[in-house]
């Protein structure tokens, strides 16, 4: 209160009214830079998504037009089997895909790092290449080359005799699996290899001096450095998985039959409800649902990453 | 004195420069000293204490994963080079009976009425509208918040954080309704305006100005009276040139090879990208009565990654160093 008091009865040029000005003073010249990005990312994602949430309350009636709902739309989720066969698709894949394609890039970046390659720009460069094909066409190449009629699997068979079929139901979810990981391998690579070199060499050679061995000098420098991107990595592959689309859609009508059901991954089933079905409102259910559960993955995971990392 | 004057008649242009080129001198020093310790130590091999030489058997097995990333191009390229009917009789991974490589070329252009051609220059109209905007949001959203403290930064990075974890379908639906609802879709606009958001590309310019200019640059040029534009142009804008190059370029990866959003946004395949159409050619196998045009498929897809391989081969040096200043924060 006496400071309070002795500030505002304090001439008008002392350094402590000066401080007290500038701190209430904002500074909005960051604005000048950053309002063009959130004018556009305002219009293509916030309203979008509050759209979403706001149509997921509708439903659209043969008679009486769209009406108010409520949950219904969430609560026929839960019941629809469709989507939770979809959903748990999805898991298994991440359960599997995502460590096999993160261990692989992971023991190629510190292959990359170790300096014992010969070549080390060719291996990096021809690893990561494949980031630059589109789904598209790379669903297509592996999709020809998965054919049992004229692709190699076809070959091979004719050749040896066998009756391999990578296309059959059972094993199809792996073969869309070594497509994703063909595709992501190298960019996760990449993101590990980066973070590894920029450990300054000065603690390698600190290492050298007190006799580590260049397994201890992995387990005790490399491995935690490499922690940090692994959180990250493990982030958005679990998001990408979860919305796996593009190749189970691509190879619809590559598979024989109807291996690949409309409702395949829910971002398929969803698609197909919104385009084909007309369901716009239970889609946007579909889809909010979809999200709060990678999120709630997602922050799990990550969570459990930051805590290791705490320890 | 006279000395004095002179500085103060050089303006604050001159100063800016020399500041500059001091940096820049600086950062070629540095550079220097660590591609030599670097090159040192890969002689020395301390960083191998156990074996310093290089080993054979890792670089077998690298080898046979340097194979399984490269032997879809091989496939891609042999079977170019087959027409339609050596495609389905001969084997995969030998040559046909005929070369027919610049034939499916010179038909790909021409199939349809060079409709090929037509989703090429779609596509980059896409690129250069939608990845270029994208790339100059990303360097002045990025740059904005690295280097001001302002209301609402917290909260910008806050819903920017969240909306990376927000699936693209949460979003395709609704952005799909509300682009019909403004007649958008259809449109080039309805590819373009969605391209134009990379938030990837938004955080690599946010740690990447954060480390490249630094503070007290840009205060040097605010005391001599650059307006903030006249400073973000002249003195931050050749910093985070090699930045970047690594934005744009992750840019336009993500906008060619785009096929989820114009599935949803365009019917009319006068519009589609190069993605949208092969996807087309290869359904026409089996609609009824289609005729089946793999070897076109194979050679325009050979067609649509051959300008990003070269882009990968020719800026390795940028995306590199990029994603390593990426980071080198976490």
């Amino acid at each position: 209160m006496t400071q309070a008091a002795s500030n505002v009865a304090a001439p008008l040029h002392t350094p402590v009214e000066q401080v007290r000005v500038n701190r209430h003073r904002a500074d909005w010249r960051g604005w000048k830079f950053v309002w063009p990005f959130a004018l556009v990312f305002v219009f293509v994602f916030v309203i979008p998504i509050m759209y979403a949430v706001y149509i997921s309350f509708f439903q659209q009636r043969m008679i009486g037009g769209t009406r108010f709902v409520g949950f219904d739309n969430y609560a026929r989720l839960l019941h629809d089997r469709q989507f939770w066969s979809a959903v748990g698709r999805v898991a298994l894949f991440t359960v599997v895909q995502v460590p096999v394609m993160l261990f692989l890039a992971a023991a190629m970046a510190l292959a990359l790092d170790s300096m014992k390659l010969h070549g080390t720009r060719f291996f990096r460069i021809s690893t990561f290449l494949p980031y630059a094909v589109p789904a598209v066409v790379s669903t297509l190449i592996w999709g020809f080359m998965y054919g049992a009629k004229y692709g190699l699997v076809g070959s091979f068979n004719g050749f040896f005799g066998t009756h391999l079929d990578v296309l059959a139901p059972g094993v199809l979810l792996a073969s869309i699996g070594n497509i994703v990981t063909w595709e992501f391998t190298g960019y996760n690579m990449l993101i590990f290899y980066s973070s590894l070199s920029t450990i300054p060499h000065s603690l390698y050679e600190a290492a050298s001096i007190d006799g580590a061995s260049e397994w201890q000098i992995v387990r005790a420098i490399k491995l935690p450095e490499l922690r940090g991107s692994l959180a990250i990595t493990v982030i958005f592959s679990i998001i990408g998985s979860f919305q796996l689309f593009n190749e189970p859609s691509i190879m619809q009508n590559m598979v024989p039959g109807n291996a690949i059901s409309t409702y395949y991954t829910p971002n398929m089933y969803a698609y197909n409800l919104s385009f084909s079905g007309n369901q716009s409102n239970y889609a946007a259910a579909l889809a909010i649902a979809m999200a709060v559960i990678t999120m709630a993955i997602a922050y799990v995971v990550q969570l459990r990453s930051m805590k290791e990392q705490m320890r | 004195m006279s000395n004095a004057s002179n500085v103060a008649a050089a303006g604050p242009g001159e100063r800016e420069r020399d500041a500059r080129k001091a940096e820049r001198r600086r950062r070629r020093r540095v550079a220097r000293d660590e591609r030599a310790e670097r090159a040192r130590a890969a002689r020395s091999g301390f960083a191998n204490v156990a074996n310093p030489r290089r080993s054979g058997l890792l670089t077998l097995v690298c080898a046979v994963f340097a194979v399984y990333c490269l032997f879809p191009f091989f496939y891609l390229l042999v079977n170019a080079t087959k027409t339609q009917a050596d495609f389905t009789s001969t084997f995969g991974l030998g040559l046909g009976r005929t070369f027919a490589l610049w034939d499916n070329i010179r038909t790909v252009f021409t199939y349809d009425g060079g409709i090929f051609g037509r989703w090429f220059l779609n596509t980059v109209l896409y690129v250069v509208a939608g990845a270029g905007g994208a790339t100059l949001l990303a360097i002045m959203g990025g740059y904005g918040l690295a280097k001001f403290r302002f209301p609402g930064r917290r909260a910008v990075f806050a819903v920017i954080i969240g909306a990376i974890s927000v699936p693209g379908i949460a979003l395709a639906v609704p952005q799909f309704l509300l682009f019909a609802k403004l007649n958008l879709t259809n449109t080039p606009w309805a590819m373009i305006i969605p391209s134009l958001v990379s938030t990837f590309g938004l955080y690599l310019m946010w740690i990447f100005s954060d480390q490249a200019v630094p503070t007290e640059l840009l205060e040097a040029a605010r005391v001599d009276g650059a307006g903030e534009f006249r400073t973000f142009f002249q003195v931050s804008l050749p910093l985070l040139a090699p930045g970047i190059v690594t934005t744009a370029l992750f840019a336009i990866v993500a906008t060619w090879n785009n096929y989820f959003l114009p599935l949803i946004m365009l019917k009319d395949s006068d519009w589609y990208p190069l993605t949208i159409g092969l996807n087309q050619w290869k359904d026409q196998a089996s609609t009824a009565g289609g005729q089946a045009i793999q070897n076109l498929v194979i050679t325009g897809s050979l067609v649509t990654i051959v300008p990003l391989v070269i882009a990968f081969l020719c800026l390795q040096r940028y995306w590199q160093s990029g994603l390593a200043a990426g980071a080198v924060k976490e």
